[in-house]
């Protein structure tokens, strides 16, 4: 079996789109919204919740066959609390500003959906490589929406990328204004909503009856 | 006293968990097609914020912050152990619910039987979790406050809830467009409500 076999490919690039975490497994919604109204800790949020779903399958399915039924949840919640542990102190290491503004949305990684949901759903039938694939694959499902929102959401609400002002100067003078609206917390969930809309027009299947 | 009511109202109307930080969202989505099981799940997560609150209230200000330690002598004055907190915050929640569970089979298995689906969920609840964290990062003066605000915390939510769930039970008859029925229509009915909910954000009491 080769490291990138048919199968290891849909398990890795499955949840960009037909099987997105966020907008088709409706899991990691509570955090999506709340750290996205700048670009910049969408990134870092996309970044670290990668890391960790990515680790916590491969330590889940390494000792999936030992863990007693009835406590694996608790098993579960103390790995991911440990890892979001180290992601939390290397993010105030190395990016103390963003770890301001993400306040406590880096903590509750541990309770984000994905990550039980993947743990229960897939590392625990699966070998540890698949595993890594399948946390790896999720967590840049969920990136990529964060990135799409964050985007429009600084680019609409505050004429900026990643800080940098994009939106002319000359735009400001023909009338053109910023919507404050996009960066308060409601645009967030319409944002995602019109994401679903796209999404689900393309797919047809997806589609609820 | 003024604190402790006006952290109660904040808690419910202007820091509502799920209108201001979207915390408890995906349960929120998944559990609201009727207005029964919103409430029996909404009660739930009240439940467990009111009683995990003053636990890692009491944990966080004598055991995990800066200095907290310094009732054991002068020698752990400097101990601080504030890293270890989402461990121990999340190990008092799952197992908090775990006993919950296990008292609510035991004395009451009526109340079980409505709620039993339900409570192994609340362990990964983001709102629950969240409470605790929020309460470490405002440092409320003392364990009533602290307690009050999950109180207010959990209702809000549970008003969330409820009132999604009523919204979606009456939107069964109406015609959305085919792409946007259930999650899409849900997640703009929420960003709708969230934005009536900011009214409440100049309040002052």
């Amino acid at each position: 079996m080769g490291l990138l076999s048919e199968k290891n490919k849909d398990v890795l690039f499955g949840p960009l789109s037909i099987n997105n975490p966020v907008v088709v497994q409706m899991l990691g919604i509570c955090s999506a919204l709340a750290v996205t109204s700048k670009l910049e800790p969408a990134i870092v949020m996309g970044i670290s919740v990668t890391a960790v779903v990515a680790f916590a399958n491969v330590i889940i399915s390494l000792i999936r066959n030992t863990i007693p039924n009835r406590i694996r949840i608790i098993v579960q919640l103390v790995v991911v609390a440990a890892l979001v542990t180290i992601v939390s102190e290397v993010l105030k290491a190395y990016a103390y500003d963003v770890n301001k503004q993400l306040s406590v949305f880096v903590g509750l990684i541990i309770t984000n959906c994905i990550l039980m949901g993947r743990l229960e759903a897939f590392a625990l039938g699966n070998g540890p490589w698949e595993s890594f694939l399948d946390g790896i694959g999720n967590g840049l499902g969920y990136a990529l929406i964060l990135i799409i929102v964050g985007f429009f959401r600084e680019l609409l609400g505050s004429g900026t990328l990643l800080g940098f002002q994009v939106i002319p100067q000359a735009f400001y003078e023909l009338g053109y204004a910023n919507n404050g609206l996009m960066i308060l917390p409601p645009m967030a969930l319409i944002t995602i909503a019109v994401i679903i809309w796209v999404h689900r027009l393309k797919n047809k299947d997806l589609q609820e009856k | 006293m003024e604190q402790v009511l006006s952290t109660f109202v904040r808690s419910i109307f202007v820091d509502n968990m799920i209108f201001a930080y979207y915390l408890g969202m995906c349960s929120f989505v998944a559990v609201s097609k009727n207005v029964k099981t919103a409430l029996g799940l909404g009660m739930a997560v009240t439940f467990v914020l009111f009683c995990t609150l003053p636990i890692n209230y009491m944990l966080e200000n004598y055991v995990l912050k800066e200095g907290a330690l310094s009732w054991l002598g002068p020698d752990f004055g400097e101990v601080n152990l504030s890293f270890l907190s989402f461990i121990i915050f999340i190990a008092v929640i799952a197992s908090f619910v775990q006993l919950v569970e296990m008292v609510v089979e035991k004395f009451s298995p009526a109340l079980y039987a409505s709620l039993g689906i339900f409570l192994p969920l609340i362990a990964v609840n983001c709102a629950i979790l969240g409470g605790s964290l929020f309460m470490q990062q405002k440092e409320f003066a003392n364990v009533g406050v602290a307690t009050v605000y999950g109180l207010g915390s959990g209702l809000g939510w549970m008003l969330a809830i409820v009132g999604m769930a009523a919204i979606r039970e009456k939107l069964t008859y109406s015609n959305v467009p085919k792409p946007l029925k259930g999650l899409g229509i849900t997640f703009i009915i929420t960003g709708l409500m969230g934005m009536a909910f900011m009214c409440f954000s100049g309040l002052k009491i």
